[in-house]
């Protein structure tokens, strides 16, 4: 247990390869404990893969990775879904469950891991209902019957629902329009500050990033090229980075930001 | 780090003046469920003046200080409330709680139980009615598009329909021929069975042949193709609208009813009469294989028998009844197909629907048959 208490996790060594494809080669990467952390790079350079790859969707050929300062991979299953309930996953699309409401989607990992009784989990569900900021009348209704914007927050309430350190967003604004988008970040950033979240986050937003990251990770060359603040972003020289903080739209959102 | 947890309690004492609570340890959802419950249990009387303590609380997340927050409330409601020792960061999400929290129901309210199944039997009527309506409609639609088709020869795309032929025909004789085989062996073994009682077991081969060139040669395979290709049908076609793939078409100006449900269609019309004499003959050749084993009946007095007793009316008859059958299966299958929404249960449920409707169909057309065919005399 040589990592640093102020990581929550840290990757070593990661390796990843599909085939003859290799995503990620020697890639190591800390998140500090309380941190906005946004992923960015180009298209295929794995930062989807990345992110399951550390919540334990995907396992990777070679490295080491460490959540809570544990190495998941290496627990058994019951002491692994205990930690697992620790974090929470944003996927793109909400990925909640059709068959279920949108209340019950949030009760789902409260009934997995806990025993409450049905009255308060109903209260907790319209709780984080209301954080996200969705109306009350979105509880009893079916993902098919939300919008896309709708469908993200309440995959973000199902996300909150224990609670947890950490929350794994996958591109959590893309698709949103830019009033939701802002909102969206703004409720990332007040929860942060609140619960004192951890929040990793894949994302194409510069206007996220920003706005609510304090890191950013830069992925290209099959490993994590740079890991800085916005400042250092700005002066860093190796050309994609460049070009990704320094073109029109990127000016734009600073701009923006005054 | 994150696990070591220290349960989270309530402590009640009661004196004169009041009620206090003592809230102790972690606040967090994980922790909860027995304050949760006490502080359920718990009784105020009117006018009650309660102190909320809560010095020791040492952490809290959304969902304690939501219970927090919800006995405060009460508590108010009762009487009055002051709350002590509350650690700043506390006291901010308990606001912050406050605030988000709005009663949300979870599941869909439901009326009165009786009344609502009355509701439900009066909406199934008429939604089985709408329905038929629905599907009559879209196989006027199919028709149209099909008219359509035969004035413009060059619009017929001949590999969708090769393509659903190969799915719906060819993959399926292997099943079809086996299950037609087996239920001829049966038809026979127990039909002569029973005929020897009367000392007239010759007419066995009147009995295989009759029955399955008329009835269980094309019904089998008409519920076969159901189950197997019918299914599939919607299964496809309902994907495709839930990626948005049939309004692409419609927006790029193509008919999906001509690009999806016609090729389908005609596979099917082509195919299932085909599927039907496969079934016949191995029907036939079932029967005749447990009548040469058992009753010693040699492969010519059998052929004799059949050509004998066999009037080509009847396997006419199951040949006319499997293009209707095939008609059915195919457009209930696509109409099902395209009345996919949203989600991955709904394909699943209207895949349900289109397999029994298609057999549905199929066995009400086969009984209107019979009756036709009698009273004509065929």
């Amino acid at each position: 247990m040589a990592a640093d208490d102020d990581n929550i996790i840290s990757i070593r060594g990661l390796k990843n390869q599909f085939g003859s494809q290799v995503i990620h080669d020697g890639l190591d990467l800390d998140v500090k404990r309380g941190e906005v952390l946004g992923i960015v790079g180009g298209s295929g350079t794995g930062k989807s893969v990345l992110l399951r790859t550390i919540i334990g969707l995907n396992r990777p050929r070679a490295g080491d990775i460490k959540v809570f300062g544990e190495n998941l991979a290496k627990l058994p299953d019951d002491v692994r879904r205990e930690w697992e309930s620790h974090w929470g996953v944003l996927f793109q699309d909400g990925a909640l469950f059709s068959s279920l409401t949108v209340g019950q989607n949030i009760q789902v990992p409260i009934k997995e891991h806990l025993t409450l009784s049905q009255k308060t989990m109903d209260e907790i569900a319209a709780l984080k209902i209301g954080m996200v900021g969705l109306p009350p009348n979105a509880g009893p209704k079916y993902p098919s019957e939300l919008s896309g914007g709708m469908r993200k927050r309440a995959g973000l309430a199902r996300a909150l629902a224990l609670d947890p350190d950490i929350v794994f967003l996958d591109e959590p604004t893309a698709g949103l329009d830019p009033i939701g988008a802002a909102a969206f970040d703004n409720l990332i950033l007040s929860l942060k500050n609140t619960l004192g979240l951890t929040v990793f986050m894949v994302t194409h937003d510069l206007d996220s990033l920003h706005a609510i990251c304090d890191r950013i990770a830069v992925l290209a060359e099959k490993r994590v090229i740079i890991v800085g603040t916005m400042d250092e972003m700005m002066r860093h020289n190796h050309p994609w980075v460049r070009e990704y903080f320094h073109g029109p739209r990127a000016r734009a959102a600073l701009d923006a930001k005054g | 780090m994150a696990s070591e947890i220290t349960q989270a309690t309530i402590e009640v004492t009661r004196d004169g003046r009041g009620t206090t609570l003592h809230a102790a340890g972690d606040w967090v959802v994980r922790a909860m469920g027995d304050v949760d419950r006490q502080l359920r249990a718990l009784k105020l009387g009117s006018g009650e003046s309660v102190e909320l303590d809560l010095s020791g609380v040492t952490r809290a997340d959304t969902s304690g200080a939501w219970i927090l927050e919800r006995t405060r409330r009460e508590a108010e409601a009762h009487g009055r409330c002051f709350l002590k020792g509350t650690p700043a960061q506390l006291e901010e999400l308990m606001r912050q709680v406050g605030e988000s929290y709005e009663p949300a129901d979870s599941v869909p309210r439901h009326p009165f139980a009786v009344i609502a199944s009355i509701e439900g039997l009066g909406r199934g009527l008429v939604a089985a009615l709408l329905e038929g309506i629905n599907i009559l409609g879209f196989t006027g639609q199919v028709i149209q598009t099909w008219f359509r088709w035969l004035v413009m020869w060059k619009r017929i795309r001949f590999t969708p329909v090769v393509y659903h032929m190969e799915q719906v025909g060819l993959n399926a004789v292997p099943i079809i021929a086996l299950i037609s085989f087996l239920i001829g062996a049966v038809l026979a073994f127990l039909g002569s069975d029973l005929l020897e009682d009367f000392g007239a077991e010759v007419y066995t081969v009147t009995l295989v042949s009759f029955a399955f060139l008329r009835e269980f040669g094309v019904l089998l395979t008409a519920i076969m193709v159901a189950g197997r290709s019918g299914s599939a049908f919607t299964a496809q076609i309902g994907s495709m609208k839930n990626r948005e793939e049939i309004d692409a078409m419609k927006a790029l100006g193509l008919d999906h009813i001509e690009l999806l449900v016609l090729p389908r269609v005609i596979a099917m019309i082509l195919c299932l009469p085909l599927l039907t004499f496969l079934a016949d003959i191995m029907g036939l050749l079932g029967g005749g294989t447990v009548l040469m084993l058992m009753e010693g009946m040699s492969p010519g007095q059998f052929y004799y028998r059949l050509q004998a007793v066999t009037e080509i009316q009847h396997f006419n008859v199951g040949l006319i009844k499997s293009v209707f059958f095939a008609a059915s299966i195919a457009i209930i299958g696509c109409y099902q197909g395209l009345k996919v929404e949203g989600s991955a249960e709904s394909v699943g449920q209207r895949t349900t629907l289109s397999v029994v409707e298609a057999i549905f169909t199929v066995i009400v057309l086969d009984a209107a048959f019979a009756i036709y065919f009698i009273e004509i005399d065929y």
